[in-house]
């Protein structure tokens, strides 16, 4: 019963970390899933910062969005495509 | 409407005549380029990052968005991702519709929510090493403008 949680671009390379596999938290939304990556120190306290967008099962979401066991939750910078 | 994000390159002449082929009023279309700049700052190559899945339900949902506000006959969105060389094309936005009013103002909204909304990233290659690309405040002030 956990969550896929994804990196990409500028901050998967900070993280040195693509995926990863976290046990649903007890504040089972975004910013709890945020808080508990952000308490790990060093370059993941990146996290605290509202540049990093979050998409939850591939859609853009709020911090208070509620995660369930096997969501796939991604955090990035802004985009800069095109 | 179609969508791809592809590592080969496009054919824009191709597009744009499959685009017309209908008998369509108006074909209006973009293509970004790789930007080479110029000094210390030339741009030698560019790698472009993306979220596979996500990143072809956001151009679906553009795309979508652009189809409730406007009539339109066709749309075209590639959007290459690997390394490319400056010089090289990198997206092509296609429309077409009964007139051009119509399809420009499309064309222009699709790349003004892809450049804000769709998961691409860019790390640009210069002779003082790679970077990834910031965000530019300006970008999402043009999307802002379609609210």
């Amino acid at each position: 019963m956990s969550l896929n949680l994804l990196y990409f671009a500028s901050l998967r390379e900070a993280l040195g970390v693509e995926r990863e596999n976290l046990p649903l938290p007890a504040e089972a939304t975004i910013a709890g899933v945020r808080a508990l990556l952000v308490a790990r120190g060093g370059e993941w306290q990146r996290l605290a910062s509202p540049r990093i967008r979050a998409a939850l099962n591939q859609a853009l979401a709020g911090e208070d969005a509620a995660l369930k066991a096997g969501d796939e939750l991604a955090f990035f910078p802004p985009v800069t495509g095109g | 409407m179609s969508i791809s994000v592809q590592l080969a390159d496009f054919d824009c002449g191709a597009e744009i005549a499959a685009l017309g082929a209908a008998g369509v009023g108006a074909v209006a279309s973009f293509v970004g380029v790789v930007r080479g700049g110029s000094g210390a700052e030339r741009v030698l190559a560019m790698s472009l990052e993306h979220y596979p899945g996500m990143t072809e339900r956001a151009l679906a949902d553009i795309v979508a968005a652009a189809q409730q506000r406007w009539t339109l006959n066709g749309v075209r969105v590639i959007h290459r991702v690997g390394r490319l060389l400056a010089g090289e094309q990198i997206v092509f936005v296609g429309v077409a519709a009964a007139h051009r009013g119509e399809a420009f103002a499309a064309c222009e909204f699709i790349m003004d929510f892809l450049k804000t909304r769709a998961p691409f990233w860019k790390k640009e290659e210069t002779a003082q090493g790679a970077h990834w690309v910031d965000a530019r405040e300006s970008d999402d002030l043009a999307a802002q403008r379609w609210q």
